[in-house]
Order: C-alpha cells, then sequence, then structure tokens
C-alpha cells in the first residue's frame, strides 16, 4: 500500500527546489522535511496560531492548510528568506531584535513572514494599524506590546535602507 | 568584578539565530529518525476489554506497536510520585501506556512507530480498542459529591486534605468574635499553559558505546536523565538529556518523566534505530496538563477600618485523574493567598480531588491567581459592606517595610517557612494608585457616563514566593581564545538567560558580554541542577554563574600574579576589559586569554598562544589545577518574595455586554533587575496569559470528560487585539538572601490579572462577580440576575 509520489518544482526563497511528494503532504511539512528549511514552525496544524505562515508569490498563507503540490510553479518565501542578500538581518528581524519582539521564538517566523508582506501593502502604518496587521497570530510570550512596536520599526529600518541602497 | 552590565537592558544574545529561522526545536532534529504516534482514549472512563492491531499491520512504513504488555517490568510500572507529600495519602500516578484501564481522554494506550508520521497517524487509525464505558466524574461538584469514583481505592475522591494555621489564633474565634463578618464562595475555571510548541523528544540509542541521548523539549533536562536512566535500568552515565531550543513551557514541559520521555528512548534502545515524537496540538489538549480550576469558601471577619482580625479559607482543588507533581499547586494557593496583608488568625484547608480529566499541574502563577483571586475578592467585599474605599481597606492591612522580615508562620512549597524576606507594600500601593489614576477616577467615570458609557477601575496586589531550592550550578571557563563558556544547568524557554547569565558573568571577569556564550539544559555539559520553573531560574542560577565566574576571576589573578612576577599579589589584581592588571599600576597587566593559556601547562605547542605554556617558555608555576574553569552552586536558604500590584480600567458595553480593558498599570518588584528589558517582557507575556484567564480562555469538559474545546479555534488565546497596552513602574527592593539581592519575576504579570480584572468589571457593572474567567454572555446573565449570588 505505498503512496503513489508528485514531481513538485517550487521556486522557495528565491531558489528552484524540485522534490516528489506524496499528494498530502503539508507545504509546510514539504519545507521542513523535503527541504529541511525548518524555520517554518507548526504550533497548531489547524491554521489559527499562524506560526507557519509563509508567502506564496508574496501573499501570506497559512503553510499547514495547503498541500505542496498545489504550489507547484509558484514562489514561495520562508523566515530563511527574509534575510539580507548578504546574509544580515532583514529589516523585520532586525526590528524584532531591538524592540525584544521575540521570547521563545517558536511563532517569530510566522510574525516575520505576515509583518515583511503587510509592509510591502503599507510602508508606514499607524501603531493601530500595526495591532490589526499581527492580530492573525499567536504569541503566548510576549503579550505582543513589543511586536507592534517591532512593526513600527520595521517599517523605519525598510525606509532606511531603501533609501540607502 | 563590575557592575558594568548589571541592569543593563541588553538586546538578547539568542535573537539573531532565533530570527533567521535557525533555531533548533525538538522536531527540527533528528530528520532520518522513525517517527512515533499514540492511539488516544477517546473516553473519560473505561476499563479496556481489548486492543485489535491486525488492521495496522497493513500499513506500508509501519515497525512496531507497542501496547502495556510489551512493556518490560520497570516501564510498566506506574509513573513516579515526582513530590511526595505527608498529607497526599492517595496518590496515583498514571502508566506509560494505560494498564486495563484509563481515566480521562487522551490517556495513551497504544504506541505506534513508523517511517514517518504520517504513515504513524495511519497506523494508528486502523487500531481498535474495545471499551467498557464506567461513569465518568467530571468537575469539582461531582467529585466533592462522590457518588462515583475515579480510583475505586480512593475513597471521596480525595487525593489529600491539608490544614494549615499561621499561629496567631483560632481562626474561627477571632471571626466569630469580630465586629463584622463575610463569607464568599468562589470559583476559578481551568486553563492550561499552552506553549505554542507542543512536547517532543527524539532520542538515539548507540549500541556501540552503550549509550543513549535523549532529546527533550522539558524544563528540566538532569532530572529527565535520572528518571529515564532509572526507568530504562541504564547507569546514569549512560545517558544524556539534551534539551533544545524550547518553544515556551509555562510549567507544563516541567512535568517528567511524561510516558512518551520513557517510551520513546526504549523504543529507540528497542529498535537500534532513532526515534522522534513531536506532539501535535490536539495532544497537547488532551494529554498534557492543566491548571487553575478551584472552588473556595471564606469566612472573614474584620473591623470598622476593614483590618482583618481573622480568615479561614477552604479551597476545593481539581488535580485531574493524577497526581504526579503532588500538591504544589494547592500548597501554593493556601499560602501565597495572604499577599502583602497581615490577616489575623488563618486557618486554610485544601481538598484536592481527582477527576476523569487530564492531570493538574502547575502553569505560570501555580496556584498564586487563585489565591490572590480569594484574598482580593475578599478586600474588595469588605469595602463594598463598610462602605470604604478598595484600596484604603488594602491599606490598612499592609505588612510595614519596618516589619521585614515578616514570618507569615506557614510552611512554603519548598518546604522552609514563610518568611518574606524584603519589600515595601505601602509604597507599592501608592504607586499603583497614581500609575493607574485612582484618585482621578470618578470624575472619569462622570465624564463617560456623560457619553452613554460605562467604566470601572480595579486594583489587585500580592506576593510571590520565587528562587526556591535547593539549588543551581554553573561552570564557566575561560578558553585560550578569550572567549568564556557558561554552562549551566538549568533550562531556558525564552526568558533571555543566554543573555542574562552572559551579563553576570561578564561582570565578574571583566569581558564583554560579547564574548561570553552561555549553554543551558544540557546534561553532557553540566549535570547537576533543577530545572527552570517556579520564577527561580535567575535567582539561583544567575547567583551560581556570579560564584562559578567569581572563582575563575580569583584563579586567574592567583595564575597572572604568578606569570607578571617582581613580588605581585593576588589581591592587587583586578579583572577589567579581557585583561588582569594591577589596580594600581595599569602598565602592569596580562591579558586574560594568556592566563587561559598559562592555566594548562603543556608539553605540546600545537600554536602560537601554546607556546607560552610550554616547559620551556619563561613563564614561572602557579601550581594550580588546569584549566581557567571552575563549577559554583548557589543553594538558597529560602525562597526570596517578589511583590506588585496591578490596577486595571475596564469598560463594559451596556447593551452587548462586551468588556474592553482600557488601560493596564503594572507595579513590580522583583529586586535587583539583571536586565529590564527581558523583566519587562516576562511582565507583558504574564499579563496577556492573565487577561487571557480572566476574559477568555477556558478548558471545558462535558458531562462525559470530553475536551469540547481542544483547539485554537475554540480554547480563546488572545490574540494582539485583546491585550492592552501595559504601563509598567518598577520598585527595587533587593534580596538580602542572595549575594545579587535578585528576586524572580517570570510569574509575576498572570498572578494578579484575573483579580484586578474582575475587581474593575464589579466597579463598572455595580454587581457581584464571584467567579472568573469571564464572558460578555455570562456578564449579560449576572446583569439579569439569574446566576450567582
Amino acid at each position: 500500500m505505498s503512496e503513489q509520489r508528485h514531481q513538485v518544482t517550487v521556486t522557495v526563497n528565491g531558489v528552484t527546489r524540485r522534490a516528489e511528494v506524496p499528494a498530502r503532504r503539508l507545504l509546510a511539512d514539504f519545507l521542513r522535511m523535503d527541504l529541511r528549511l525548518t524555520g517554518t514552525h507548526l504550533g497548531c496544524e489547524h491554521g489559527v496560531c499562524g506560526a507557519c505562515t509563509v508567502l506564496l508569490d508574496g501573499v501570506p498563507v497559512r503553510s499547514c492548510l495547503i498541500f505542496a503540490v498545489s504550489v507547484d510553479g509558484h514562489a514561495v518565501t520562508t523566515v530563511e528568506g527574509c534575510c539580507e542578500p548578504a546574509g544580515e538581518l532583514g529589516p523585520v528581524q532586525q526590528a524584532f531584535h531591538e524592540c525584544h519582539g521575540l521570547q521563545c521564538g517558536f511563532c517569530t517566523p510566522g510574525f516575520i513572514t505576515t509583518i515583511t508582506a503587510y509592509l510591502e501593502e503599507n510602508p508606514k502604518p499607524t501603531e493601530e494599524e500595526a495591532r490589526e496587521a499581527i492580530g492573525g497570530n499567536l504569541c503566548r510570550c510576549t503579550g505582543y506590546q513589543n511586536i507592534v512596536a517591532a512593526v513600527l520599526r520595521a517599517a523605519e529600518l525598510k525606509r532606511e535602507r531603501e533609501a540607502t541602497p | 568584578m563590575s557592575d558594568k552590565y548589571l541592569g543593563q537592558p541588553l538586546v538578547r544574545k539568542e535573537d539573531p539565530r532565533l530570527l533567521r529561522g535557525d533555531g533548533r526545536y525538538l522536531d527540527d532534529l533528528g530528520h532520518d529518525a522513525l517517527a512515533a504516534a499514540f492511539v488516544r482514549s477517546p473516553v473519560a472512563h473505561a476499563r479496556i476489554l481489548d486492543i485489535d492491531v491486525s488492521d495496522a499491520l497493513d500499513v506500508d512504513g509501519l515497525v512496531a506497536v507497542y501496547t502495556h504488555e510489551d512493556l518490560p517490568d520497570r516501564i510498566a510500572e506506574p509513573l513516579p510520585l515526582l513530590i511526595p507529600h505527608p498529607d497526599l495519602t492517595h496518590p496515583r500516578t498514571p502508566h506509560c501506556l494505560a494498564n486495563g484501564e484509563v481515566n480521562h481522554v487522551g490517556e495513551a494506550v497504544v504506541m505506534v512507530v513508523a517511517t514517518d508520521r504520517y504513515l504513524a497517524e495511519d497506523a494508528a487509525e486502523r487500531i481498535v480498542v474495545t471499551y467498557e464505558q464506567l461513569p465518568p466524574v467530571v468537575g469539582i461538584g461531582a467529585a466533592r459529591a462522590a457518588e462515583r469514583l475515579v480510583h475505586e481505592d480512593v475513597p471521596g475522591n480525595v487525593a489529600a486534605r491539608s490544614v494549615q494555621v499561621n499561629g496567631k489564633g483560632d481562626a474561627h474565634q477571632a471571626i466569630a468574635a469580630a465586629p463584622h463578618r463575610l463569607t464568599l464562595d468562589l470559583e476559578i475555571e481551568r486553563s492550561a499553559s499552552m506553549p505554542m510548541e507542543g512536547k517532543g523528544v527524539l532520542a538515539r540509542w548507540d549500541a556501540d558505546d552503550k549509550t543513549l541521548r535523549v532529546h527533550s523539549s522539558t524544563q528540566t533536562s538532569t532530572s529527565v536523565r535520572l528518571a529515564v536512566a532509572a526507568k530504562l535500568g541504564l547507569p546514569p552515565d549512560r545517558v544524556e538529556v539534551v534539551t533544545p531550543d524550547v518553544g515556551g513551557g509555562f510549567g507544563v514541559k516541567i512535568v517528567h518523566p511524561w510516558p512518551e520521555e520513557i517510551l520513546v528512548p526504549w523504543a529507540a534502545m528497542t529498535l537500534g534505530r532513532d526515534v522522534k515524537w513531536a506532539e501535535d496540538r490536539r495532544e497537547h489538549f488532551i494529554s498534557s496538563a492543566h491548571e487553575r480550576g478551584q472552588q473556595q469558601r471564606i469566612e472573614v471577619g474584620f473591623d470598622g477600618s476593614g483590618r482583618l482580625h481573622g480568615l479561614s479559607v477552604e479551597i476545593w482543588h481539581d488535580n485531574g485523574a493524577y497526581t504526579p507533581y503532588g500538591i504544589i499547586v494547592p500548597i501554593v494557593s493556601s499560602t501565597q493567598l495572604l499577599g502583602p496583608y497581615k490577616v489575623g488568625a488563618y486557618r486554610v484547608e485544601f481538598t484536592s480531588l481527582y477527576t476523569n480529566t487530564v492531570m493538574v499541574t502547575p502553569y505560570r502563577g501555580a496556584g498564586r491567581p487563585q489565591g490572590v483571586f480569594a484574598m482580593e475578592r475578599t478586600m474588595d467585599a469588605i469595602a463594598e459592606y463598610l462602605g470604604l474605599d478598595r484600596l484604603a481597606v488594602r491599606e490598612a492591612n499592609l505588612i510595614q517595610p519596618e516589619e521585614m522580615p515578616y514570618d507569615q508562620g506557614l510552611v512554603f512549597q519548598d518546604g522552609r517557612p514563610l518568611i518574606y524576606d524584603s519589600g515595601d507594600y505601602p509604597k507599592m500601593l501608592r504607586m499603583i494608585r497614581e500609575l493607574v489614576g485612582w484618585d482621578g477616577f470618578e470624575a472619569e467615570r462622570e465624564a463617560a457616563a456623560a457619553e452613554g458609557r460605562r467604566i470601572g477601575i480595579g486594583v489587585a496586589a500580592y506576593v510571590e514566593g520565587t528562587g526556591m531550592g535547593p539549588y543551581e550550578g554553573a561552570h564557566v571557563k575561560v578558553e585560550t581564545t578569550g572567549e568564556v563558556v557558561v554552562s549551566a544547568g538549568l533550562t531556558t524557554q525564552g526568558q533571555g538567560h543566554y543573555t542574562t547569565l552572559a551579563q553576570i558573568a561578564a561582570d565578574q571577569l571583566g569581558v564583554a558580554v560579547a564574548d561570553v556564550t552561555v549553554v543551558t539544559g544540557d546534561t553532557r555539559r553540566f549535570k547537576y541542577a533543577v530545572g527552570t520553573f517556579a520564577s527561580r531560574a535567575i535567582v539561583t542560577s544567575g547567583n551560581a554563574v556570579a560564584v562559578a565566574a567569581g572563582k575563575v576571576a580569583e584563579k586567574a589573578k592567583r595564575v597572572a600574579a604568578a606569570a607578571l612576577g617582581g613580588g605581585v599579589e593576588p589581591g592587587e589584581l583586578e579583572l577589567v576589559d579581557g585583561l588582569v592588571r594591577h589596580r594600581d599600576d595599569h602598565t602592569v597587566s596580562i591579558d586574560l586569554r594568556t592566563v587561559a593559556v598559562l592555566s594548562n601547562p603543556l608539553r605540546y605547542a600545537f600554536d602560537e598562544a601554546a607556546k607560552a605554556a610550554t616547559q620551556f617558555a619563561s613563564v614561572s608555576s602557579s601550581g594550580e589545577e588546569p584549566g581557567l574553569e571552575a563549577t559554583g552552586y548557589y543553594m538558597p536558604e529560602r525562597s526570596t518574595f517578589a511583590a506588585g500590584a496591578h490596577g486595571v480600567v475596564v469598560e463594559t458595553d451596556p447593551e452587548t455586554a462586551d468588556i474592553r480593558i482600557l488601560r493596564y498599570c503594572v507595579v513590580h518588584d522583583c529586586g535587583v533587575v539583571v536586565n529590564p528589558r527581558i523583566v519587562e517582557g516576562q511582565v507583558h507575556g504574564g499579563v496577556a496569559q492573565g487577561v487571557g484567564g480572566a476574559l477568555y480562555e477556558r478548558i471545558v469538559y462535558d458531562e462525559a470528560g470530553q475536551l469540547v474545546n481542544a483547539s485554537y479555534m475554540d480554547f480563546l488565546i488572545p490574540f494582539a487585539t485583546e491585550v492592552p497596552q501595559i504601563t509598567t513602574a518598577h520598585m527595587v527592593t533587593a534580596s538580602g538572601l542572595n549575594p545579587l539581592g535578585l528576586k524572580g519575576a517570570g510569574e509575576a504579570g498572570v498572578i494578579p490579572t484575573s483579580a484586578a480584572i474582575a475587581s474593575a468589571i464589579e466597579d463598572a457593572e455595580r454587581l457581584t462577580i464571584r467567579r472568573m474567567p469571564i464572558s460578555p454572555s455570562e456578564l449579560y446573565e449576572l446583569r439579569k440576575g439569574r446566576v450567582h449570588a
């Protein structure tokens, strides 16, 4: 009773990756098990907590609710892809560091990807908008206050970095 | 030593790795390991009549199936009672796999091992267990009524009954003789730690070396190691336990050994293959521990100024189906209930009861939120009865600074006397009064009322025993590169120990924090430790690191003095900026890294640095043992007592009964602060969990013992949109009990939150709240006068 496997080709963090996977393989498991990108974490496996959030063609999605075969031919960005090209912390990551926006760090990758996409959409959020922007991700450690601050700081850093290429 | 780093809000050393996605949590390890999955009981109370695994055998990739019958003697026995107590007369602990009977939904019955988790779950799904259902005992009411029993041989469902008095007279007589008396019946519902990462275990058996390496997402690696060795019949020296990055604990991961922590290593040894189990969210809900559920009856006698003459408290505590962690939670409730107050004659009695639900073990706060709820509800009730200001009633009962150290006359959870070491509670209440705007609130209320809005203010205070023993330890080593490596025995789950312990070591050794690397929770590096829980880590481990690093500094001075020659005495040297130098003549100095080289006399030079330590080099020997390193321990005499007060303003919607927090203020005193940025983060996180416990989170079992909200869809952890902005103010009342003056901070934020929010809602609504959490629908019902007297 062995499972049929399917060829999947996905551009992950700018690199074309191929693997053969069963049809039921979740995107999160595909990233973690097949591509060994373990930065994407599973907190609930039912789409609520947001820890597994990745960007699918730039849009945040819950990778625990999507099959790997269904993203064949698409582009995925994970937390590993949110660094600067030379490997330094990206603006959102740097802002989390400066604002103490993480404690255990387990939910953090989902926040990083979510905020990265959000700042493309709204480069200069207010504090209220920043809080709303992270309103779909659970964190059990921080009480969110420093994550809200990190969203605002990330927006600043992003603007600064874009101004001085 | 310096205090260059102590008290500095440094950014965390652990962050960059975690932010890049380079963290190593349990399920990130063991890529090629076999996967375990469990068949768990779908019913709350039953005898197991039959387990039929035949259908599972066809599943491709299946490696093994185990039931209780397959387990060897020691593993087949019940799991250990971790914390025995004379009052725990009827302890019961679970088996690794159910032995003919299940006592709660989620109890493990069959273990399946397969080549991956998908296939392991396929096989588990095909296993048929036949149950003969027994009537379940669900809820404290049913447990107290004892018409049905959880364990046939435990009469009345009573695991423990315990009484403490404070030696200040007979409480009932004092209450009877007091000018005024009140009785309150209170209830707090169940909640749970709910770390974002569930539990998990990875085991590797090295058959050549006869050694076992276990990775576990635990709050105590050293004790898991001893437990695993004992259960598997291995010499402890053949077992190592490593704690990888841990995605939150909040108490649930201090319990050990979990069945999986024994079964996974045993399967790895039996199969000769790496085996891994990573708990999924539903498993965590139905088979890991919960907390909080209590009923309380309070009788209090007081005078016209609100001063307490006597207090008698009865607590009925739901301990779930088993008691491996003893009766720590109700002990903490009944002792920490007293808070910053003198209550006159005190008597507390608790009854710890079995129910057919997941067992109850400490969750952040560990019984304190319930105790504080009891005390603070009582203060508000007295104020209401006498028509006095609620803060004034509290102030009338405070322990004064000049009364410190203050003996509450009880025995605390560590078996030591409940003696508060230091604190300034009057100042604490003055600060919260100002911070939350207590005095100007009536004007605010009137202004809101004029707009048709309903607002209320509440306050709650607490004292928290922290930094309990028996001890923690650390090893500190200066490498020849100048890198300082600190190996602490305890574990870390996000509290920032890689930074705070580095700050303490850096100050002792006069080096940069950047040059200090901290390792925690790895028994290969340090074997003697207790664990991270009860707001104890920075007090116990921080002081242990200071002791160990202090020893290294002394040794460095001796070695340096010998190397410098010219009659320099070790006592004349100081460690500053990576140098060991003469305190008066800074030109007399030697690099700390060179001292590290000289600390290991060599016959063989393998690099430039090592040449300086060979026998033909000119430096004279100091006669010290090799290695610029030392081990240090800190063993507290008793707990230190942190304290705080929270003030909150809420708005309740006159129509929908929606409850919104308008402002949340915290005054917090945890003694000397190592890193204020990290302490503040701990407070924020604690308050968020407190808000969850007050307004949203509850574990709901139905009459049959089914956990009906076992998902994040239904168990409502607050999102950012539900947690208020928190304003904090700090006080520093140093502890005299430890060299650094520290008190713990981890649990503080969650402790008085339900009490403060209940007080504020009561104030807004002018009705009586006796039970938390409270939802808008419950408030709506309360308004109609249909629920609770």
